[in-house]
């Protein structure tokens, strides 16, 4: 095992020396050709793929007001550098989130900024090379897009959008990052980003009941693509493979069974966690995000669940049935039922907003919809028009 | 007139056309370029009254610097009170009679200038104090610094060292603003002040000194939580769905 320093917690954190370059060596495996071109990038550098990268990066500045301000306005008062994760644990200059940034910067100046065109020493403006691409291939891939930085950042300059708009350059000159981009893929051919197809599916789930009866003795159904039902649960991943993530997936089973609920997975949209957010392309994740909204009209019911908050927000953004689809949480579903007593209504003592509802059972993540609790006009716009879109 | 004033006048007519067309093309630039994601840092406002509060923290009290380093905080909000007091202070030179206010301002104004001082030389000194801060200054960084310690200093020397004219020095701007020129005197710390200012005008709007505007436009700290109560569609966003049917 390679020789890891790990960095001590103290009640006061205790800011790591600079080293350079230590961390340069880290890069995801590329995505092959076959992973890229089901999104529509390249599988390899073309030759013109500096015009190409300089090209995307105009595109991005035209898109998105944050990319064209986060990379002018930045000071480099140096407020973010000692914010990161991966910077504390890494201590590579280049993992604070300014010096991540720069990378993209200095490129952007010398093509797009008067003093990078003139006086590029000035302003640390450099011409794009392999190195610099080889450079932002490792870096903008050591962050997680957590946007810590941009919480303490006077400016509010947030690296997520630096690194998803450079790995979206990266995506356009055949750069692609194998993770990303295969589990991309699966999803638009399979239906999950597991990659497991609806016999698999079905299999697993079939093993979770079994579990389930051996461990309570109740006949517990984990439905799949059942239409009509009146709950689609949108889970994430883990919840299919992992421990202990899985007993959330039969935890969510048996308060269904408890409550009388009719539910079912989708084999069409099993899981909601939207890659196509990391590689910051905005087509990609909209057709994910679409995917679940399929998924819920070809079942003839209502929706949702999704893990990540910022995911969730965005969804609304993307397919335009959030204000419809992710209102209610599993405890506002279930609360009707559980003043007619089918649960307690207070299950668990707690505090705070979520102190003492079904969710502290354990159901923090999934967000879904309940037939029940659809307005009919709205339902009804969503089929008139929104139907349409696939 | 001497070609020192003429150069002068020409100089201050040029950086303030740099500066205010420069910075028009900027803020344009910035409000018209699409924000297809709602993206604001939470804990985030959910009303606009909220994001104006946010905002308004935001830049008088540089609220996020201030969670982010104290040191950083107190330099900086020393800099940037300083040269509000001073730049008010300043209107005196360009007002004839000069609002009752500016008199209110002038006597603390005076002493503004050392809070910038300090601050400036304090931020400077980060730059290589602090190896973080050293990695990721550029040259045109210590420059932007020198140039504001340079227009401070030369100011600071003419306010409590070597005066120059400073009646005629108000003539000569007032001058200006009417379009009827008039010299400026010819001394030295006030060429060199004078010189500077103009400089920085100048490099105002092809600088990071655009995070002054720039705040204002900054997604992540100038919209509204309301990604579910309404739904957020760029212009090309929604182009692109029109095209999916």
């Amino acid at each position: 095992m390679a020789d890891y320093e790990v960095p001590e917690l103290h009640e006061y954190p205790i800011i790591p020396k600079l080293k350079e370059g230590v961390m340069a060596h880290s890069s995801p495996f590329i995505a092959a050709d076959k992973f890229q071109g089901p999104l529509g990038f390249p599988g390899e550098l073309p030759d013109n793929w500096k015009d190409v990268a300089i090209d995307k990066m105009g595109e991005l500045l035209g898109k998105y007001r944050s990319l064209q301000v986060f990379l002018d306005i930045c000071v480099h008062c140096g407020a973010c550098t000692d914010k990161c994760h991966y910077f504390l644990g890494t201590t590579d200059a280049k993992n604070m989130p300014v010096a991540r940034q720069e990378l993209l910067r200095k490129v952007y100046r010398r093509y797009f900024t008067f003093a990078g065109k003139y006086f590029p020493k000035l302003v640390g403006a450099v011409d794009l090379t392999e190195e610099v691409l080889d450079d932002w291939y490792s870096y903008f891939h050591q962050c997680s897009q957590c946007r810590r930085c941009s919480v303490f950042c006077p400016y509010g300059i947030d690296t997520a959008e630096i690194s998803m708009a450079a790995r979206e350059i990266l995506d356009a000159v055949g750069k692609g990052q194998k993770y990303c981009n295969e589990i991309i893929g699966k999803v638009f051919v399979i239906g999950n980003n597991l990659g497991l197809p609806e016999p698999a599916l079905a299999d697993t789930l079939e093993g979770l009941e079994e579990d389930i009866e051996d461990e309570t003795g109740v006949k517990v159904r984990l439905p799949l693509d059942e239409k009509g039902a009146d709950i689609l649960l949108v889970t994430p991943s883990a919840d299919f493979f992992a421990e202990p993530h899985v007993d959330g997936l039969m935890g969510y089973a048996k308060v269904f069974h408890e409550a009388g609920v009719s539910w079912t997975l989708s084999s069409h949209a099993s899981e909601a966690a939207n890659f196509g957010m990391f590689i910051g392309s905005y087509e990609n994740m909209r057709k994910l995000s679409l995917r679940i909204r399929e998924a819920a009209f070809h079942l003839d019911l209502a929706v949702l669940g999704n893990p990540a908050k910022r995911q969730r927000s965005l969804l609304h953004t993307q397919d335009g049935a959030a204000s419809v689809l992710d209102r209610s949480r599993l405890e506002e579903a279930l609360r009707p039922r559980s003043r007619r007593g089918s649960l307690p209504e207070r299950p668990l003592p707690g505090r705070g907003r979520h102190g003492g509802s079904v969710e502290r059972v354990g159901l923090q993540l999934p967000y879904l919809l309940h037939r029940g609790r659809l307005q009919r006009g709205r339902l009804g716009r969503l089929e008139g028009d929104d139907r349409t879109a696939w | 007139m001497s070609f020192v004033s003429t150069l002068y006048v020409g100089l201050f007519y040029a950086a303030t056309v740099i500066l205010v067309v420069g910075v028009t093309l900027r803020i344009k630039k910035y409000a018209q370029t699409p924000a297809p994601l709602k993206i604001p840092t939470m804990p985030a406002p959910r009303t606009e009254a909220g994001v104006a509060m946010r905002m308004f923290r935001e830049v008088v009290f540089f609220e996020s610097l201030f969670r982010s380093n104290k040191w950083t905080w107190i330099f900086g909000y020393l800099f940037h009170l300083g040269l509000l007091l001073v730049l008010l202070r300043h209107l005196r030179y360009f007002t004839e009679p000069v609002w009752f206010w500016v008199n209110w301002v002038q006597p603390f104004g005076k002493y503004a200038a050392f809070a910038m001082l300090a601050g400036l030389l304090g931020l400077w000194a980060r730059r290589f104090l602090v190896d973080r801060v050293r990695y990721i200054s550029t040259p045109s960084d210590h420059l932007m610094l020198a140039l504001l310690v340079g227009i401070v200093m030369s100011g600071l020397g003419m306010a409590y060292l070597v005066h120059t004219d400073i009646v005629a020095v108000k003539a000569f701007f007032l001058g200006l603003m009417r379009f009827s020129p008039q010299p400026l005197p010819g001394d030295f710390l006030l060429l060199v002040h004078l010189g500077l200012v103009a400089l920085l005008m100048i490099i105002f709007p092809i600088s990071k000194l655009l995070h002054a505007p720039g705040v204002f436009f900054s997604p992540t700290r100038n919209q509204t939580d309301d990604s579910r109560e309404r739904r957020h569609l760029a212009p090309w966003a929604k182009e692109l769905e029109a095209s999916e049917r």
